[in-house]
């Protein structure tokens, strides 16, 4: 397959129409806007749907009609718009259809800025909208990675007939590399079950619906997806280590910040320093095992995000206290460099020695 | 071998485009690359940046913070990443525009008049390519064939007859003997 | 012995949870004999509201989907555009429709999205307990208007099909209503007429069908029957405000009012 030069935002489309991704509802916003612009002008050559509906708001129920027909559907927005979304993807969650929901963050509270980062992390790991229920949050941290992403958040949402996330960020989206598009199955889950499709007077009727009027009814609906939810943490959880093995001191990133941890640790592994970097590809689920390999020989742990300190959260909880976490972060949108990283990595250092 | 690579100067002049003719001359010889824009609310005329990273090795932070080479197409850029530039790296700048002194020794100039190189040669717009065309000669980091495949890729049927244009211009800047 | 009334099958066979007199039954019952006679049962999707008519789904017989509140016409517009070969259609109220729903309502109007919408309208949120609802009459007393609803303060109702009537994506605006034999059989024509429209991919099609909510309006039955002639039409005029077959989009035309 020969490799191309594309925007992840751009790819992350391409990936989407391949992986059978037939409807798509959105509304404009910086920085995911090529990533529309891209499926308004290929989703009619290819046999599918663009639409852009009035407002997030709508974009969403949008997705959850085309979801709820057993259609591969999806929809993206940058950080504001998916707090807009949260409504609807607490609906989708609860009436169990499956879709791909992409989010490029930007800069927040509020309005925010355009620039990438990676605020949304609380947002998608733990509070998407009301009720107990939880997405699989996928976190690429290249081109490459979120064409190869896209397909799999495809299927997981189908296998588990759950909403997905793909959680890329203005920097990803926005920049170039080379990508190839591996040959993608066009099997899709059985949804036959479930999906509103019409009965053909063949079958009782389908109903996709989230209200459950008795307190019993809805804690068990509830109690079974946790029972999935579990099923998930144990099977889905991914993550990439580098450098681990012998790691005194252990970064942990994810998304595009992981890119500049790289830098950074093989900046200090060339001045000697023994440290690895532990980067979770599923958000949800947290990769706890994967960490704790990770960081089995180290002495301290850096959690270093393009926000305020989110994901730190989820690392200690993971090591249960039992290593020291520090924590560097950059946010409203201003990129960490691999320097400012390198410099806490010695500050680590230091403190061991 | 890995070349980070920045090129600054005003939306509309061409940086994008710029980069992205060396990350696809990049793509043409099997080379590890990104290319990362710096992007604004503005369409036009606002500050512009973009960062083209070349490598054999995958590539980490995409975003180019201490360039090997410099292509600043105004004065602002001129002024904000030449003290950035890596020891022993090069700059390259369009003199037409840029009236700053030359003051670091750690590094070599190469000031281009390319402005007024691309007027005189009936090169509207053309100073990006002719600083490129510079760039590529003191580097040699692809062959003007490489170029001509990565102009053809990048330039859309209805605007093929300037690629012998952008071709004459990377010959022009190519040839320029700075003083 | 001939049968000479019976449920339609595209009706579940289950008993309903509206209040006596409530006038969502019939209207119910006449979307579903629509269905039937159309025989589209089993390629219909609909799409439920919230408010008072939630649980339409355990009520008609075809796939059912549940949107959230207001949302019904996006939700449809989901399902019409990712199978088209389905006739879809939403059933709402006033509160739904008219106040949270309606940039979605507009916004698939203007579209022409091919899809019907069964707007029940009776001026009160039903479900939460009779607050004031957009479409609620000037003075019209109310737990959230307890004074009586003062245009100065609250605002004046929303005229949904006169509104809707003004845009190109419309195929159809009709308001109707079920107080009298007459009215309701004009009421199951327009249904009809609606996921006709659909059929023929004319476009966006909207029901108003005036209703009455005797729990909330705190009348009997009867009493609401009046009051809905009385109060409600002069207010809200009955008519089509729009037919991309007769081309009535006048407001002339409208004056007819009251006697369709």
């Amino acid at each position: 397959m020969e490799k191309v030069l594309m925007k992840g935002n751009e790819a992350l489309a391409e990936a989407a129409i391949r992986a059978g991704c037939k409807c798509f509802f959105g509304y404009p916003i910086t920085p995911q806007t090529e990533l529309s612009e891209y499926l308004s002008k290929q989703m009619p050559k290819r046999g599918g749907v663009f639409l852009q509906a009035e407002s997030e708001v709508a974009a969403i129920n949008m997705v959850l009609g085309g979801a709820a027909t057993g259609t591969r559907v999806m929809t993206s927005s940058s950080s504001p718009g998916i707090s807009l979304k949260s409504e609807g993807i607490s609906y989708i969650a609860g009436s169990d259809v499956p879709c791909l929901i992409v989010n490029v963050e930007r800069g927040g509270p509020g309005l925010g800025s355009i620039q990438p980062s990676q605020q949304d992390y609380w947002q998608a790991t733990k509070g998407l909208g009301h009720g107990d229920f939880r997405l699989i949050i996928l976190a690429p941290n290249s081109v490459q990675e979120v064409v190869n992403l896209v397909v799999r958040a495809f299927d997981l949402g189908e296998k588990y007939r759950m909403p997905v996330m793909l959680l890329s960020d203005g920097l990803l989206g926005q920049m170039m590399e080379p990508v190839e598009f591996p040959e993608i199955s066009d099997k899709q889950a059985d949804k036959s079950s479930w999906a509103a499709t019409g009965t053909k007077m063949e079958r009782e009727h389908h109903i996709v619906n989230s209200l459950y009027i008795e307190a019993n009814d809805l804690e068990e609906q509830v109690v079974k997806r946790y029972e999935k939810y579990a099923k998930i943490e144990e099977t889905e959880s991914d993550a990439e280590l580098y450098l681990c093995d012998d790691a005194e001191i252990v970064v942990t990133a994810f998304g595009a910040t992981s890119r500049i941890v790289k830098s950074a640790v093989n900046k200090a592994r060339a001045e000697g320093i023994k440290v690895g970097m532990f980067r979770p590809i599923t958000l949800w689920p947290f990769p706890k095992k994967q960490l704790l390999d990770a960081t089995k020989n180290a002495k301290n742990v850096l959690s270093v995000e393009m926000n305020m300190g989110q994901m730190v959260d989820d690392v200690k909880l993971a090591l249960d206290c039992k290593l020291p976490v520090a924590f560097f972060g950059r946010t409203g949108g201003v990129i960490p460099t691999p320097n400012e990283v390198l410099a806490e990595i010695k500050k680590l250092n230091g403190g061991v020695q | 071998m890995t070349y980070e690579i920045l090129l600054a100067g005003f939306g509309g002049q061409g940086v994008l485009f710029a980069g992205k003719l060396l990350a696809y001359c990049a793509l043409f010889e099997n080379k590890e690359i990104s290319w990362l824009p710096s992007y604004g609310p503005e369409m036009r005329g606002g500050k512009c940046n973009c960062s083209v990273c070349i490598s054999d090795e995958p590539i980490g932070s995409p975003k180019v913070m201490e360039p090997d080479l410099l292509i600043a197409l105004n004065g602002p850029s001129f002024d904000a990443f030449v003290p950035t530039v890596k020891k022993g790296g090069k700059v390259f700048a369009d003199s037409s525009l840029i009236d700053a002194p030359c003051t670091r020794d750690d590094i070599d100039y190469f000031m281009v008049p390319a402005t007024q190189l691309a007027d005189d040669n009936d090169l509207l717009k053309g100073s990006n390519i002719i600083l490129l065309g510079k760039l590529l000669g003191e580097t040699g980091l692809f062959s003007m064939d490489t170029v001509r495949k990565a102009l053809e890729k990048n330039t859309p049927a209805k605007r093929a007859h300037t690629i012998d244009n952008n071709m004459r211009a990377l010959g022009i800047g190519a040839a320029y003997e700075c003083k | 012995m001939a049968v000479v009334f019976e449920r339609p099958k595209s009706l579940c066979d289950v008993r309903l949870h509206y209040c006596a007199g409530c006038t969502h039954g019939i209207i119910h019952r006449l979307v579903a004999e629509v269905i039937d006679e159309m025989g589209i049962e089993g390629t219909t999707v609909g799409v439920c509201p919230v408010g008072c008519s939630v649980f339409a789904y355990n009520y008609f017989n075809c796939d059912m989907i549940e949107a959230p509140h207001g949302r019904a016409p996006a939700v449809a517009t989901g399902v019409k555009r990712a199978r088209p070969d389905l006739n879809v259609f939403t059933y709402q109220g006033d509160g739904d429709l008219a106040a949270i729903g309606t940039a979605e309502t507009v916004h698939a109007a203007t579209r022409g999205e091919n899809i019907a919408i069964i707007f029940v309208n009776n001026g009160t949120y039903g479900m939460t307990g009779g607050q004031m609802a957009p479409t609620t009459l000037p003075g019209q007393v109310t737990t959230t208007s307890p004074y009586g609803r003062n245009p100065k303060t609250a605002g004046y109702p929303v005229h949904v099909c006169e509104m809707l009537s003004t845009l190109d994506g419309v195929a159809l605006a009709t308001r109707t209503a079920v107080d009298t034999v007459p009215h309701i059989r004009e009421t199951k024509k327009m249904i009809r007429k609606a996921f006709e429209n659909q059929r023929d991919g004319k476009g966006f099609s909207i029901v108003e069908v005036l209703s009455t909510c005797p729990s909330n309006w705190g009348l009997t039955p009867k009493e609401c029957i009046k009051r809905l002639q009385e109060e409600c039409m002069p207010y809200y005029p009955l008519g089509v405000y729009k037919d991309v077959d007769t081309n009535v989009a006048n407001a002339e035309l409208l004056k007819m009012g009251g006697a369709i």
